[in-house]
């Protein structure tokens, strides 16, 4: 078979998925049709990000499995930048989504926006592909600029750092101008601000330093600063914005919570920040700051959850999108018990020098980032193929709604399942190589032999079988949910 | 038409989210200064690199509840001492090959990373290199040969062939060297060194 063949088969399997997904994209605007693009590539690293993870959980109990040939740090670094990526993607696209409606005019600078589109997946396309092609490379500044950084979540060589921070300028240059050009409100002003925070917080992770005490600090402004302040603010713009559409709260309301929820979040988050500086050589005085400032990270997360939930209920639960409801509503949770309950946990310098470096933080990873994250950007995912459908009504009655209820259930279900087999891994952890053995080598690895570890590692690989397959109806769903629906959705009124 | 409450007022909570936001971020730069001025190497937290020169150990003390770096006398690495610039470069050397290697992403340094290796911040002062004597040479061996020299303990957890060259895995051992020598406020607790053991 020649390479035209090839093209030409190809082409027809397209347009035949095409033709069976039947999507119209004269229903959206030129801003959500920017966003879809982003989401589809979200999804589709949602995909990988849960097929890595699959592949190193299994090397946890099968340490043979690919060695040498897709090593653990491979697949690690895959599972976890495939994560940062598509929820970047998912927020960028939730962005450009509710852009057009927010400053009621139409996007400006679609062309450079388009393009910036275009850029970023090239370049997330060709970084993944080193990562798994190349993997390592030699000491050299070389390996740091082209192959990978070595630096957890941000392994991204700096090519594609400086690459990013151009996207992002773009980005932000579609935001603002839209904004100028049409109209302002709180929510444009609180979205803009934390733009500019996000992208200049990654800057302060792209300098190679040989001081790690001094790398580690820097590195945690990225990744703290991002994922415990300025992510959780701009969902709360996205949930904000989202409540108004979803169930017609009035604008007043959600602005001022905004404003409330922004007051916490970086009242806490900022000097929360010092959790992460209790053990890499920084002075003692971040035991207290830190210890102090993150145990009331868990409140704004609190008020989120009492937000969501008093705006469901005082609207008696009526709103438009059946499915993007259920998973605000699972954000809302989700957000409270991953990143505040489980965070808070072990957030106490007390706790943490035991708790540091074990499978908690992994346990705490996993639920945080779903529970914060993921069900945010599905919620928009659902958001977003409603109106690509033409409006269709997702209310009740929809057809084959077995498919999100599982999906929702399964991915909740999985995620929980490895959350509490990571916890049990830690706590065991904690005690036999941290308070009993002294964090040794030996320690360590009488710990990861032990029988409660061992089997833990097997639950966890199951629980994420079980999340893989949430995934799978999920994706299954949003491709075929209101095809041949001819109902129009209900139409929601601010009250 | 009523007052409206100052706890209900959008602008109110827009100032407060301003000022609460601008004044937490003011605190951290201050404490970033500091931290930063107090961790540069060659303090009393981050030693200067020529502390690989040095016997590096960690002990427990009493009164302060934890454990804290001790820096001893002459110990040089590799028969062999370091001018400040020499051995700067040598953890350099090591440290951007710790990073080319994505060590990271199956160890933890200083507690961050991947949980699938052991920490590596006291990997320096591990009893698990036996006794002093043996320790370069065994720490050399593994780095460049780790399947053949492998320390599974009993797991089947291998670490895999990087590729790692002589002078690479001697910037690593001296910056695993020169890394267990800073104050982590006693992480990890109740570590027992090497030393201890002989």
């Amino acid at each position: 078979m020649n390479v035209t063949e090839l093209v030409e088969k190809a082409s027809t399997r397209v347009k035949d998925f095409k033709a069976w997904v039947a999507l119209d994209s004269t229903n959206l605007t030129d801003g959500q049709q920017l966003a879809v693009k982003y989401f589809i590539v979200a999804v589709i690293l949602f995909v990988a990000q849960i097929l890595f993870g699959l592949l190193a959980a299994t090397q946890f109990i099968w340490p043979g499995f690919l060695f040498e040939f897709l090593d653990f740090n491979v697949n690690r670094m895959v599972h976890i930048n495939a994560m940062v990526v598509w929820m970047l993607y998912g927020f960028i696209g939730s962005i450009y989504w509710l852009l057009e409606d927010e400053s009621q005019t139409e996007i400006v600078g679609l062309k450079l926006g388009n393009l910036a589109f275009w850029v970023l997946t090239a370049a997330v396309t060709v970084v993944v592909l080193v990562y798994l092609l190349i993997q390592i490379g030699p000491g050299k500044d070389s390996s740091l600029w082209l192959i990978n950084e070595g630096r957890e979540y941000i392994e991204a060589p700096r090519w594609a750092d400086i690459g990013i921070v151009v996207v992002m300028l773009i980005f932000f240059y579609n935001v603002v101008a839209t904004f100028s050009k049409g109209k302002w409100s709180g929510i444009a002003g609180v979205l803009t601000l934390d733009l500019v925070a996000l992208a200049g917080l990654y800057v302060a992770g792209m300098f190679y330093m040989t001081n790690i005490t001094h790398e580690q600090y820097w590195w945690w402004w990225v990744i703290h600063l991002w994922v415990e302040a300025t992510w959780e603010v701009l969902v709360g713009v996205i949930m904000a914005w989202s409540l108004m559409k979803l169930l017609g709260v009035r604008r007043k309301i959600v602005q001022t919570w905004l404003y409330i929820e922004v007051a916490l979040m970086f009242g806490s988050g900022i000097l929360g920040l010092g959790h992460h500086y209790f053990w890499i050589g920084t002075p003692e005085y971040w035991l207290t700051v830190g210890g102090f400032f993150s145990a009331l990270e868990p409140i704004p997360l609190v008020a989120m959850v009492v937000h969501a939930v008093y705006d469901s209920g005082t609207h008696a639960f009526k709103n438009g999108n059946h499915p993007a409801l259920a998973w605000i509503i699972a954000h809302a949770f989700g957000n409270f018990f991953g990143a505040g309950v489980w965070g808070f946990m072990h957030t106490l310098p007390q706790i943490n020098l035991y708790t540091h470096g074990t499978q908690w933080s992994a346990s705490h990873g996993h639920l945080a980032f779903f529970g914060a994250y993921a069900t945010i950007n599905i919620a928009f995912f659902y958001l977003a193929i409603q109106h690509w459908r033409g409006g269709v009504w997702m209310g009740e009655g929809i057809a084959n709604a077995w498919r999100w209820k599982w999906a929702l259930g399964l991915l909740n279900v999985g995620v929980l399942g490895m959350t509490i087999a990571m916890l049990v891994a830690g706590y065991e952890q904690s005690f036999i190589e941290r308070a009993v053995e002294g964090s040794t080598w030996g320690g360590y690895f009488t710990a990861q032999n032990h029988p409660s570890f061992q089997s833990a590692m097997s639950w966890r690989l199951l629980f994420g079988l079980v999340t893989a397959t949430g995934l799978g109806l999920l994706v299954w769903d949003l491709l075929t949910t209101g095809k041949g629906e001819t109902r129009k959705a209900k139409v929601i009124a601010q009250h | 038409m009523n007052e409206e409450p100052l706890w209900a007022s959008e602008s109110f909570w827009k100032k407060v989210a301003i000022w609460v936001t601008a004044g937490s971020f003011l605190i951290l730069v201050v404490l970033t200064m500091d931290s930063l001025s107090q961790t540069s190497a060659g303090g009393t937290r981050v030693p200067a690199y020529a502390v690989i020169n040095k016997k590096i150990d960690y002990q427990y003390q009493e009164k302060l509840h934890k454990s804290i770096p001790v820096i001893g006398e002459d110990e040089f690495l590799f028969g062999q001492e370091f001018s400040e610039d020499e051995a700067r470069q040598l953890v350099d050397l090591g440290k951007k090959t710790s990073q080319a290697k994505n060590c990271m992403n199956c160890h933890t340094l200083l507690g961050n990373g991947a949980y699938y290796a052991p920490d590596l911040t006291k990997a320096w002062l591990d009893k698990g290199w036996i006794n002093t004597e043996l320790r370069e040479d065994m720490m050399m061996k593994f780095l460049m040969d780790p399947e053949k020299n492998a320390r599974t303990y009993g797991s089947n957890r291998k670490m895999p062939n990087l590729g790692i060259t002589e002078p690479e895995a001697k910037g690593l051992i001296a910056f695993l060297k020169w890394m267990s020598s800073i104050d982590t406020n006693g992480f990890p607790y109740n570590f027992k060194t090497i030393y201890a053991e002989e």
